[in-house]
Parts: structure tokens; C-alpha cells; sequence
């Protein structure tokens, strides 16, 4: 749970609060991408971008711990999380929500009951607490009243809303989201990129986004890195705005005007 | 108070000031929504105005939330307007957040207690849709075995073959020991009963009979609903749950002849087959305990088992298989195919998958017994 700091975020900008070191991600043999070293501060809203398939959501699944690396090292406020004891890895996990490409929402619970089972699991509030909660959290998604409803019963925005209540039950550090404007229509996507400005002004996290919507890249990023599929490595990192204007790579500058500009 | 997490205070304007102290954190020791609500109705007059001050709050979260949301709501049932200015800037803007989009009309839902009388006819009607159901799948299916004959089935042999293989020559091992097993306690049942007797010989008519009629194609049916039907089941239901099946049907391609044929048609042929194979097997267990601990000698055995089993109880176990096939295939795939869009969904129409062809198979296994029996096979 975030301390003190919260009450004054711009004391904690700037401090870097994941560091990727020289890592090198593969699924056995496979390698995604090699040679990664970037740092992510403290109250950013961090983008990870790239054309389809160059290893976003891989290197998105490295940063929330599902895989080690291949080689080097991730690091969370200084410490490598693959050295930590698991129930250290534990702990840190807690402190990130990930709000997945498809929501990932328990099917089998209502979105009550989704939002509920990291508060049981992991704080030691009543039942009547846990409801006041998950009703809060589910307004602060536009959701209220929605309780009781299964995911099959809500439509996609509104799934990808109450997934996002979900990663914010414990109130984490740092949010992580694959994807997500994926499957929303315009509106509902520029709604959700406010919400992450929102949230991170708000809540003081910091915030990472996997994605190619450039419409979103531009409005939230305040700092990036751009992975390459067939170097299989970085080419660019930095605030996507500038990158528009500075960046002399015609890989990066084709991408970031849709193809008008730059190679071939 | 019991903890020092607010002040309240009157000033002289007529307005309260509220200072937020400490912590007020999920695990921390905060004020109660009740206690706060006694000590600030101890004055008399409802306040013109609320204040907070917020200088010594040292941190922050959900917590803090929770209590602003229902003093929100509290001042706006009395009509007492709040200045939020006060607080932290990113609990406001959660606070903001939090109370911008209004419950939708009509969203939350009620339970309602529903009378004995409408409980029954709903279930009375889920049963009638449960029967058609049923009957529709079938003259479906019996429909798409009619294209499969006249060669109009979008019908793929790779899939055909992948599971002959898997319902076929992948389910030997656990059918083999299992028949092995089976035969052996039988004939070891039988042998304690016999021996009193003297007549341990009979040990191989009664698990050469009894395998042959009834367990062997019963334990193998048993063993397919549990390993092949309920597959199919959580298979289809799976692609229930991606949209295969939908993406199927709205490129014209029927989910019967593409999915559920090969399936059946694989088991029916295959069922038979293993049921040899679990005759093989159960009366060679009832061979081993009789000549191991019975002393028969292996050829007198042999002969026995022989002369007990006629071609006839061999005939009659393969048609209870070859229906014991139809049923479990068909469970598993009515069920796979009826399937809900949630992972819970697959679950059930895999549990129930197996307990339809389980009782269906015990059912017909006891009707054809009756009727082989009075038919004096």
C-alpha cells in the first residue's frame, strides 16, 4: 500500500521504480527480444510499443514476474525480483495490478466476488468492509450497481472497466494494462485514456501500457520504448511526443505516422 | 474517539471543520462511520457548511475514500453542502471518480422468492426443453450420419483418425489393467465361495461368463464415459466458450457433421474393439488366480472357459457396447454442445456428461439383461 508520499506525488517522480537490465527474453530456443534496458520513474505512464507480434505483451508478462528472464534482470525500487525469496515476490506482486488483454475475469464469480478475492486473500478487513469497497471500486469505473452481474452479462467496455476494478482492489503501486483500448469502440477508449491520467494523478501509481493505439500513445505517454520484430531488440525509448518529432529511425517514425513517413 | 484519525469542530460561522489525522490506511485503525456519525450529530443544528483540513494526514487510501463516499452521500441526504478544497488533490479526484457516473436505474438486482407453484412449473419446463433438446440432437445426429452415407458431410478424415486413435489404441493400457483387475477379484470371489464345494473348476464358467456378457463391455463403457465422453464434453464446450463453434455454423459448415460425427462415429468403432480386449483380459485375471491359488491346472482352465462361453455371450456383450458407445459419445457431445460461455459452464457439461452416460449406461445395461434373458440368449 502506497505511503505518505501519495499525499505529495511530484516528491516521488522522477525516482526510478522498475529498472530492466540488459535482459533477453525467449520461450526456449525462441528468442522475443534481446539487449532490453530501459528504466521506468516513479508516476510515469510508461508505453511499450511496437508493431504486431514484436514481443509487447511478452515483455508486459516479464515485468508482472509470469516469466523469467532469459538473461539479465528486472528491478523493482533497486532489488531484482527473480533474486527475491518467493514470499518476497510475493509481496511485491501485490503491490501491481494487471489489467489483461481480455479482462481475465473470473467467469465462475459475480464482479463482486472478482473484486473481493484479492481484499480477502490479503487484507484482514470484515465482510461489510470488503462490500464497501468493491462498491467504491466499482465506481470509480462507472460501475455502480453492477455487483451482481457475471462478466458473460456486461459488454465488453464494461468488462475491461470492471477488470480494471479488479487490479485496483489492493490499491497497487504500480498498474499495468496489455491492450487497453483492444475491442473498445472510440469513445469508450478515449474514456479509458482519461481514466488512466486520471488514476495515476489520483492514485500516485505508476503506469504501464502495452499498446499501438497511436491516438492513446500520444494522449497518455509520458515516456516509452518502442521494440523492434525484426532486430529483436529496442531502437527507441523516450517520451512518444518527442520521438515523433526527433527520432531519426524510419522504423519508428513510420509507425508513429502510420505508415505516411519514413522506410520505405 | 477511540483513535486520533479525525477532529471535528464547530466554528463560529455555523460550519464544521473536519481535520483528517494520521493514517488512514486498509489495515489501519480509523475512526468507525458510526462513532463519527454520533459525534457529529451531538450538535443540534445541522452545520451550514463542512470544511476539512488535511495538513496532518500523513497517509492515504481506499480507506479514506470509503469514509469521504459516505459522508458524501450523508451531506447530500441532509443537504448540508461540503468544500472539498480541503483535502488531498488525488482524493479528490478519486472522490470526483467515484461519485461522477450515477448508479444506472434498474441495474442492481433483486431476489425474488418465487412461489412452490411457479418452482415446479419452471422445472417442469426446463424438462420438456430438457426432452427436446435431447430428441432434436438426435434426429440431427441420425440426420448428419444419413450425409456421412451419401457422401455429403463436411466430414475430415485427420480428425477421424486422430480420434480412432485416441478412443482406440490410447485407452488399451487403462482398460487392460482395469479388466485384468476386475476379472482377477471376480474369480477370487468366486473361488472362496466355490471351493466350499469343491467345485473351484466353475471358477472359470462364472468369469468367462461374467466377464464375457456383462462386465467387459459395462467396465469398458464405464472407463470411455470417464475418459472419452467427458474429453468431448469440456472439447466442444471449450469452443462453445471461444466462439468456434459460432465461427463453424456462420461459415455453413455444420458443428454435427464437422464435430460431433467424426467423434461418435470414432467411439462406436472402437468401443466394440476394447471390449474384446477387456474380455481378453478379465478372463486371463480369473486365469491367473484360479491357477495360482486354486491349483487348476492352465489347459483344464482354458477348456472350461471354453466350452462356458459360447459365441452367442460374446454377441451379447458386443451389442450392449455398441449402444453403451452411441450413448456415451452422444452424452459427451450433447453436453459439450449445451454448454454455457464461462469456464464454470464447461465443468458442468463435463460433470454432467458423465452422469448422464454413466446412468443411461447402467439403464440399458439392466433393460438389455431382461431382454436377453427372456429372449433366451
Amino acid at each position: 500500500m502506497a505511503k505518505g508520499a501519495q499525499v505529495e506525488i511530484g516528491n516521488r517522480s522522477g525516482l526510478a521504480h522498475i529498472e530492466v537490465r540488459g535482459m533477453t527474453m525467449a520461450y526456449g530456443d525462441f528468442l522475443i527480444q534481446k539487449d532490453l534496458n530501459f528504466t521506468i520513474n516513479q508516476g510515469d505512464i510508461f508505453i511499450i510499443m511496437g508493431g504486431s507480434g514484436c514481443g509487447k505483451s511478452t515483455l508486459l508478462r516479464h515485468l508482472v514476474g509470469l516469466h523469467p528472464p532469459a538473461a539479465g534482470e528486472v528491478l523493482y525500487q533497486g532489488s531484482s525480483f527473480w533474486q527475491l525469496a518467493p514470499n518476497e515476490r510475493n509481496a511485491l506482486m501485490r503491490r501491481m495490478g494487471v489489467l489483461y488483454q481480455g479482462g481475465a475475469l473470473w467467469t465462475a464469480m459475480t464482479l463482486a466476488e472478482n473484486i473481493a478475492l484479492p481484499l480477502e486473500e490479503y487484507t484482514s478487513l470484515t465482510p461489510a468492509e470488503v462490500n464497501e469497497l468493491v462498491s467504491y471500486k466499482l465506481s470509480l469505473v462507472g460501475l455502480k450497481g453492477f455487483e451482481d452481474y457475471y462478466p458473460s452479462e456486461i459488454s465488453g467496455g464494461m468488462q475491461k472497466r470492471a477488470a480494471l476494478a479488479r487490479a485496483m482492489a489492493l490499491d497497487p503501486e504500480t498498474l499495468f494494462f496489455d491492450e487497453p483500448s483492444a475491442g473498445l469502440d472510440p469513445v469508450s477508449a478515449r474514456l479509458l485514456d482519461d481514466l488512466i491520467i486520471e488514476l495515476r494523478d489520483s492514485l500516485g501509481a505508476t503506469i504501464v501500457v502495452v499498446t499501438h493505439e497511436l491516438a492513446s500513445i500520444f494522449a497518455v505517454g509520458n515516456n516509452s520504448v518502442f521494440l523492434d520484430a525484426a532486430s529483436k531488440t529496442m531502437i527507441a525509448e523516450g517520451d512518444p511526443k518527442r520521438l515523433l518529432t526527433e527520432t531519426e529511425n524510419p522504423i519508428v517514425r513510420k509507425f508513429l505516422t502510420r505508415g505516411e513517413e519514413g522506410y520505405p | 474517539m477511540q483513535s486520533k484519525s479525525l477532529t471535528i469542530s464547530y466554528l463560529t460561522d455555523n460550519s464544521v471543520e473536519i481535520s483528517l489525522l494520521g493514517d488512514w490506511c486498509l489495515t489501519c485503525e480509523v475512526v468507525t462511520w458510526q462513532s463519527f456519525q454520533v459525534q457529529f450529530e451531538q450538535y443540534p443544528e445541522p452545520p451550514e457548511k463542512i470544511d476539512f483540513v488535511s495538513s496532518d494526514l500523513e497517509s492515504w487510501d481506499s480507506k479514506l475514500l470509503l469514509f469521504l463516499v459516505k459522508l458524501d452521500a450523508y451531506a447530500q441526504s441532509r443537504h448540508i453542502p461540503v468544500n472539498w478544497d480541503g483535502l488531498p488533490d488525488g482524493a479528490k479526484g478519486l472522490l470526483r471518480l467515484a461519485t461522477e457516473v450515477p448508479e444506472r436505474s434498474g441495474a442492481r438486482r433483486r431476489t425474488r422468492t418465487r412461489s412452490l407453484v411457479y418452482r415446479l412449473g419452471t422445472w417442469a419446463m426446463d424438462g420438456v426443453e430438457e426432452l427436446t433438446g435431447l430428441a432434436t440432437f438426435l434426429g440431427e445426429w441420425l440426420l448428419s450420419i444419413g450425409r456421412f452415407f451419401t457422401g455429403r458431410a463436411s466430414f475430415r478424415w485427420v480428425d477421424f483418425n486422430r480420434f480412432l486413435q485416441s478412443a482406440g489404441a490410447g485407452a488399451l493400457p487403462i482398460v487392460g489393467i482395469i479388466s485384468l483387475l476386475v476379472g482377477a477379484v471376480l474369480g477370487f470371489v468366486g473361488a472362496v465361495q466355490l471351493q466350499m464345494f469343491g467345485a473351484q473348476i466353475y471358477v472359470a464358467d462364472l468369469v468367462g461368463l461374467g466377464v464375457v456378457r456383462e462386465m467387459g463391455a459395462m467396465m469398458t463403457a464405464i472407463i470411455m464415459a470417464g475418459r472419452t465422453g467427458s474429453a468431448y464434453a469440456a472439447q466442444l464446450g471449450t469452443m462453445q466458450v471461444n466462439e468456434e463453434i459460432d465461427a463453424l455454423r456462420t461459415m455453413g459448415i455444420s458443428p454435427m457433421d464437422f464435430l460431433v460425427l467424426p467423434r461418435t462415429l470414432a467411439l462406436i468403432l472402437m468401443l466394440p474393439l476394447l471390449c474384446l480386449w477387456s474380455d481378453a483380459l478379465g478372463i486371463l485375471g480369473g486365469l491367473l488366480v484360479g491357477v495360482s491359488i486354486l491349483d487348476i491346472a492352465l489347459l483344464e482352465y482354458l477348456q472350461q472357459t471354453k466350452a462356458a462361453i459360447s459365441l452367442a455371450d460374446i454377441a451379447t456383450g458386443l451389442i450392449k457396447s455398441l449402444i453403451f458407445a452411441v450413448v456415451v459419445s452422444l452424452a459427451g457431445c450433447l453436453r459439450g454442445l449445451q454448454s454455457g460461455r464461462n469456464s464454470a459452464a464447461v465443468g458442468n457439461a463435463t460433470t454432467s456428461a458423465m452422469v448422464t452416460a454413466i446412468l443411461l449406461i447402467v439403464i440399458w445395461d439392466a433393460l438389455t439383461t431382461i431382454i436377453f434373458n427372456r429372449l433366451g440368449i
